[in-house]
């Protein structure tokens, strides 16, 4: 009894050394040498694999990191958009290299054609996809560029930063948005931009790409740039252009004046994240004491819940 | 007695005909105030404007030409000033480019022969009648408006062995084809004949489903004086009026995957094709009219018209008197392949077969219910696919895979939807796929 144990220990036990034995030698034959520095890049980054940086992955975005670094001994033209500027910096302190501060940018939904705002003039039934729809017709509201509401933006984000809104029909992104860019490239309709995220969360930015005139374009659509122009005019900085009845706002050059959002006539630019504006002063009651005009403010705007909520973001 | 009744071997389905219209005449429609005429009105590239604002216009001049190898030229289907080119809202809500015009009298440019006298003798030779085909506009009027010169000149070392007409006109509730063969039986033979002669081939069969006895006996009797012209009648089936279907029908031959009709020596054409060859050949007349039918089950009136292209729908609903309240939907074509419209605004063009006002309850789709693997979507497709599995793929954006088992061999004739169980909108994931499957082909090809 004891010696077929022994036996069978001893042939397995030999067995193993031998295959250990070959393993090793075939291991160190074709042994892969790797940069270490490509698993310690990868080890810093979020392990999202979501191709935001334009990579398939993680792992390919480190590989490219590390043979730029070597290469041409700079990061510029990557970036991880999930991990933002603290996962670039530590990158940098791996490769030994100054990397640039990025300013971190956000998903937008610029069209606010909601079930208000555009009442639906049609039921649409059919496949639930917007790349369909699109091909398909107009949309319910009649606008052919306003958001379908089908939801291929939802589906495609993997951070769940990104719902459709019931009551409105639009999608509404959330804070979780690390501008991976999945729903700028799921939407047929090239409703979603990635913009500057803005100093404490503020930015400025038009809520319409509707390029036809302005008279058809309301006619669809209460809140539609109509393309009067007023906006390019009053701003100070140069930031807004008028192409084919449609203002667009360069969020480079956007100082925050908000002086556009003031003279819009459709409510087509929207203000994210703003204290409430103080109400306007009318002319006669001016030479009103100080203070008193203070309180009021403070009295009258800490209610005013309305203007934070009116833009459709958060 | 009629022959041998064909028709092909693969999947089918059988809706119900509703053929509402079948014996009401093709009657005349008053011409538009205003005519709406959209550039694109081919499968291909638009047509470019060849009029400006304030020009005034004859019937049958000259409005608009081809602005590429599969496009076509458009001509003025009434007389008047050319009010604006602007852009027209079409059915699917979207703005194209078109010409608007301010209808003023009826005056026809000279060239075009108005008598009602039949020109038998073919005058014309093979390369004349291909230049007057593109001169005069024509495009295929069963609906995929494919410009009819590009189907007549077969690509270098393929011959057309047989010329088939296709006048099964499959779809339910539509009569257009089927009151045409038997107004103008005389007309689409000789466009026959002419169509034979630009392809120097000698054996032509014109397909016509037996639920169009009249249709078959009375071009039969015709068909007599007119050489290689056979009458094939086929069993009613849809989808048999699609091109490969009918040359499976009438041939059994079978057109490979991702072929077209000549790779097996066959051109097809359908019969409006063929009374449209006939009047620009031998009467000079561009293609500006076509006959529509209007028809549904609410409908007082149901009838065929012949229309010019540009009217809007509403001229014709106006003339079934108005459209019934019961309507649920408005499909601009048949009630498998048509498409819902959103307005009764947007005109009349090449393309156009029929309006069918469906009632309220049979134009709900039923709510969608998970598959239940019954295989029925594969059993009914003509085309040999698994509609079930392609629309999953579609669904899940898997292209690739939609690719290699073949989505772009559908012809969207919607059995698969019409007999799914589960309610599945099987033909809106299949069309998906396709659009996406074919974008990647291109910007592949492209590369």
């Amino acid at each position: 009894m004891d010696n077929i144990i022994i036996i069978a220990v001893a042939a397995l036990g030999g067995l193993g050394l031998v295959a250990a034995i070959v393993l090793y030698f075939i291991a160190s034959k074709f042994k892969v040498i790797e940069d270490p520095k490509i698993d310690l890049v990868e080890e810093s980054l979020p392990s999202a694999n979501c191709g935001g940086c334009g990579y398939p992955g993680c792992r390919a975005f480190a590989e490219a990191t590390v043979k730029q670094a070597k290469d041409e001994r700079h990061l510029e033209g990557l970036n991880c958009p999930v991990g933002g500027n603290d996962v670039m910096q530590t990158v940098g302190k791996i490769l030994g290299l100054e990397v640039e501060q990025q300013a971190p940018l956000i998903a937008v939904v610029r069209c606010n054609g909601s079930k208000a705002n555009s009442p639906a003039k049609i039921n649409y039934e059919g496949a639930t996809s917007c790349t369909f729809a699109h091909a398909l017709y107009a949309g319910e509201g009649g606008c052919p560029h306003g958001c379908l509401g089908l939801g291929d933006c939802v589906v495609v984000c993997e951070f769940d930063a990104i719902h459709m809104n019931d009551e409105l029909g639009l999608p509404i992104v959330n804070d979780k948005c690390t501008a991976c860019n999945a729903c700028v490239e799921a939407c047929p309709r090239d409703i979603i931009e990635l913009r500057k995220k803005g100093p404490k969360g503020r930015r400025v930015f038009v809520s319409c790409i509707n390029e036809e005139k302005g008279g058809i374009a309301k006619k669809n659509c209460e809140v539609a740039c109509i393309g009067c122009s007023k906006c390019v005019k009053v701003c100070p900085h140069d930031a807004i252009t008028m192409d084919n009845f449609l203002a667009y706002i360069d969020f480079e050059k956007c100082k925050l004046c908000r002086d556009c959002v003031e003279v819009c006539p459709t409510n087509a630019i929207h203000e994210v994240n703003f204290k409430p504006r103080k109400p306007k002063v009318p002319k006669e009651e001016k030479p009103k004491p100080k203070e008193a005009s203070v309180v009021e403010t403070i009295a009258e705007a800490a209610p005013s819940k309305e203007n934070k909520e009116a833009p459709k973001e958060n | 007695m009629i022959g041998t009744v064909k028709t092909f071997s693969l999947g089918g389905v059988h809706p119900e005909e509703n053929k509402l219209s079948a014996n009401a005449p093709i009657e005349k429609i008053p011409v538009p105030k205003q005519a709406f005429i959209p550039m694109g009105q081919n499968l291909g590239t638009p047509s470019k404007p060849v009029v400006s604002k304030g020009d005034l216009v004859k019937v049958g001049q000259l409005i608009a030409e081809a602005s590429g190898f599969i496009s076509t030229n458009i001509h003025s289907p009434v007389s008047g000033k050319v009010l604006k080119i602007d852009d027209i809202v079409d059915a699917s809500g979207y703005k194209r480019p078109g010409i608007i015009i301010n209808v003023d009298g009826d005056e026809w440019d000279e060239s075009i022969d108005l008598s009602d006298d039949i020109k038998e003798d073919i005058e014309l030779d093979g390369k004349e009648i291909i230049e007057k085909i593109k001169e005069k506009g024509l495009v295929g009027m069963g609906g995929a408006t494919f410009p009819t010169y590009v189907k007549m000149m077969p690509p270098p070392g393929k011959v057309a062995e047989y010329l088939l007409i296709n006048g099964v006109e499959c779809e339910p509730y539509l009569t257009s084809d089927h009151r045409l063969m038997l107004e103008k039986g005389k007309e689409i033979l000789i466009g026959t004949r002419i169509l034979m002669k630009a392809l120097n081939v000698n054996k032509a069969i014109i397909g016509i489903e037996i639920n169009k006895l009249d249709a078959i006996n009375h071009l039969n009797e015709l068909a007599k004086k007119y050489e290689g012209i056979k009458i094939q009648p086929l069993k009613v089936q849809y989808p048999q009026g699609g091109e490969k279907q009918l040359i499976k029908a009438a041939l059994n031959r079978e057109v490979p995957s991702g072929k077209l009709p000549i790779e097996v020596g066959c051109v097809v054409q359908n019969v409006g094709t063929a009374f449209a060859v006939y009047e620009a050949v031998q009467k000079n007349k561009p293609l500006i009219d076509r006959v529509v039918t209007v028809t549904g089950k609410g409908v007082k009136k149901p009838s065929n018209f012949l229309v010019r292209i540009g009217t809007p729908l509403q001229d014709m609903i106006d003339a079934v008197e108005g459209f019934p309240e019961t309507t649920g939907k408005i499909i601009n074509g048949g009630p498998m392949m048509g498409k819902a419209l959103i307005s009764l605004d947007v005109p009349v063009v090449k393309g156009s077969s029929g309006i069918l006002l469906m009632e309220e309850g049979e134009s709900k789709r039923k709510p969608e219910s998970p598959c239940i693997r019954c295989s029925k979507c594969t059993y009914v497709c003509p085309q040999g696919l698994e509609p079930f599995l392609l629309s999953k793929a579609s669904k899940l954006a898997k292209f690739d895979m939609a690719e290699k088992e073949k989505v772009m061999d559908c012809i969207e004739c919607g059995s698969c939807q019409y007999t799914c169980p589960a309610s599945i909108p099987l033909l809106d994931y299949l069309r998906l796929g396709k659009t996406m499957v074919g974008a990647n082909i291109r910007n592949r090809n492209k590369k």
